[in-house]
């Protein structure tokens, strides 16, 4: 374990242990309000998180990811409605059909040399028209949506993910932490380092050896599965699915902006930039509506801003500049006997 | 087959390649035997950065033959082409600018190493060979052009090749790092036996460590020989070397 950590200073270990406390306590601290936010707050980081393998690490854009979650919600939620099977089973045929999703649309990418900005125009498409297939497919109720039985929060059942915020956020937070442990190792392993030499210059990369193609497939395939188990999740914690919504292209760009204005490519960029994004425009509605004010469109508003703070003062993300300023990260210094 | 003595490590035959209206390499043909240094020179456009390109995979050859260990390996990808052991620099230096320079060369001693650790090992020995040891944890993007040159090599070279390509990376030197360079790249061929394939302007550099120059001009060979050979052939001058060149 003490190699896994071994960039963090002493500092950075206490001040990540001191966050997982206050996190593991913070449903006996905030109020149920206060809990639904961070549980936005955790999706948000957690499928931030997933896009980040593919364009963090590997330098593929993907503006598509509402597909996944998507896929991901009606996969699990058509299972449990129609067939009673419980959302950890659903899980496991929910994630495969998200990485077939990825995988298609890898291949038909990296296959044909799709690339940059074709390759994101292709995961919007991908993403709007399964909206469209799924708008008028009557099975899983088409553009009606597809509903799940309301449970009681009094009880809470882990086994089918009925029950109250409280398990729902227990739930979430080991998702995200388990997802933060998978891509920390992710960016340390052999392929880990290929990704990002492919995100840095591929054709360098691909003298050096490396296979792209599928090195970039694996890529896309790992997101779009690490993206699946988020979908599962709203599927059951909200109890409706919409094509309109959970497909909506706002969505796929709700999922990258907390892991841009974080930092893209680093592991705490995607859980720093929800934190904010989400803990900001949360306060601000509320502030919103405390002064009696009726906004409408204030959180895009708000997003452009981030947004626009971000790209011009701190290109890399706030994590970078964060990191600097607690010095939560030794000096990379690896060093060996001569 | 001619009769000369090893295999030859690389050969090249009667290899043509056309873009559209240009033919930029017009059937040349030369082979490296192994442990050899081997130089590329002729005039801006000569065609040898494709010549250096259909080697390396980037292109397919439209006809000829390329033979490396006595393998075909005309037409494979790039990759494919690395992993039978073939090392290759670019003339414009493609280096990892995000990751330390470290990392750099550590991305190319994966290809032949199972773990990060084993990797980090030789690439820390390559690091020391090439000077860059003491810079390791810098970005590679912050380096100035002599150690991204170095780097380049570093980490063409981490990937335990059989035969390097070098693609200018004297160019833009001053004589103190070229000399460097030269020296750098003389004890490696002389300590490991590593063969390499040198396309370069810089005659100070060519001279000091070919053994054997082929001239291209119009994409096509116009001289080959040994490097007193070649400086002396009236063609050479007067495509390339210019006369004032050989007093």
């Amino acid at each position: 374990m003490t190699g896994l950590f071994s960039e963090l200073s002493k500092r950075g270990i206490v001040l990540l242990v001191l966050l997982l406390a206050l996190m593991l306590a913070a449903p006996f601290l905030a109020n149920d309000y206060l809990l639904t936010v961070l549980i936005l707050i955790l999706y948000f980081a957690f499928t931030g998180q997933a896009w980040n393998v593919m364009m963090g690490f590997a330098g593929q854009l993907s503006l598509g990811h509402a597909l996944y979650v998507g896929l991901a919600s009606y996969v699990a939620a058509a299972l449990f409605v129609r067939f009673g099977v419980g959302p950890w089973i659903g899980m496991l045929v929910a994630v495969p059909v998200a990485v077939i999703a990825g995988a298609i649309i890898g291949f038909l990418a990296f296959r044909f040399r799709v690339g940059g900005v074709y390759f994101a125009i292709l995961t919007i498409a991908f993403a709007e028209f399964t909206r469209v297939g799924f708008d008028h497919f009557s099975y899983v109720g088409g553009s009606g949506g597809l509903f799940l039985p309301v449970s009681q929060y009094t009880s809470n059942d882990l086994v089918n993910l009925r029950g109250n915020p409280t398990m729902f956020y227990y739930v979430i937070l080991a998702m995200t932490l388990g997802a933060w442990l998978l891509c920390r190792w992710l960016l340390r392993s052999r392929l880990g380092y290929f990704w990002q030499a492919i995100r840095e210059d591929e054709d360098a990369a691909r003298a050096l050896g490396i296979d792209t193609f599928r090195c970039k497939m694996i890529a896309v395939m790992i997101s779009a599965g690490l993206t699946a188990p988020a979908g599962v999740f709203t599927a059951f914690y909200y109890n409706n699915l919409f094509p309109e919504q959970v497909f909506n292209m706002g969505r796929s760009i709700e999922i990258i902006l907390g892991p841009i204005i974080g930092g893209v490519g680093t592991l705490f960029g995607p859980i720093l930039g929800a934190f904010l994004l989400t803990g900001l425009s949360e306060s601000m509605h509320e502030l919103l509506s405390w002064l009696g004010l009726d906004v409408p469109g204030a959180k895009a508003v708000f997003y452009g801003i981030c947004l626009l703070f971000v790209v011009v003062a701190l290109p890399d993300g706030v994590w970078p500049w964060v990191a600097r300023k607690l010095k939560v990260t030794e000096r990379k210094v690896t060093e060996r006997k001569p | 087959m001619t009769a000369s003595g090893a295999a030859p490590l690389l050969k090249v035959e009667g290899v043509s390649r056309r873009f559209t209206g240009l033919l930029a390499v017009d059937r040349v043909s030369f082979s490296v035997p192994p442990g050899e240094i081997f130089a590329v020179i002729g005039p801006n456009g000569a065609g040898k950065t494709t010549l250096f390109n259909l080697i390396a995979g980037v292109f397919a050859p439209d006809s000829g033959s390329i033979t490396f260990d006595g393998d075909a390996i005309g037409g494979l990808p790039p990759d494919q082409v690395c992993r039978r052991g073939v090392g290759r620099t670019f003339q414009i230096v493609k280096p990892f600018p995000g990751l330390t320079v470290e990392e750099n060369v550590v991305v190319g001693a994966l290809l032949r190493r199972p773990d990060v650790d084993t990797a980090r090992d030789h690439a820390h020995a390559v690091l020391r060979r090439l000077d860059l040891f003491d810079k390791r944890t810098q970005k590679a993007g912050a380096l100035t052009l002599p150690d991204r040159k170095r780097l380049e090599v570093a980490r063409a070279l981490a990937t335990d090749p059989k035969l390097l390509l070098l693609d200018e990376v004297m160019a833009g030197l001053r004589p103190t790092e070229t000399d460097r360079m030269v020296g750098i790249l003389r004890d490696l061929n002389r300590e490991t036996g590593l063969t390499i394939l040198l396309i370069e302007h810089v005659m100070r550099a060519v001279m000091a460590l070919a053994s054997h120059i082929l001239v291209l001009h119009h994409g096509a060979t116009i001289a080959e020989g040994s490097p007193q050979q070649v400086v002396r052939d009236p063609a050479v001058i007067q495509s390339y070397l210019g006369a004032e060149a050989v007093h």
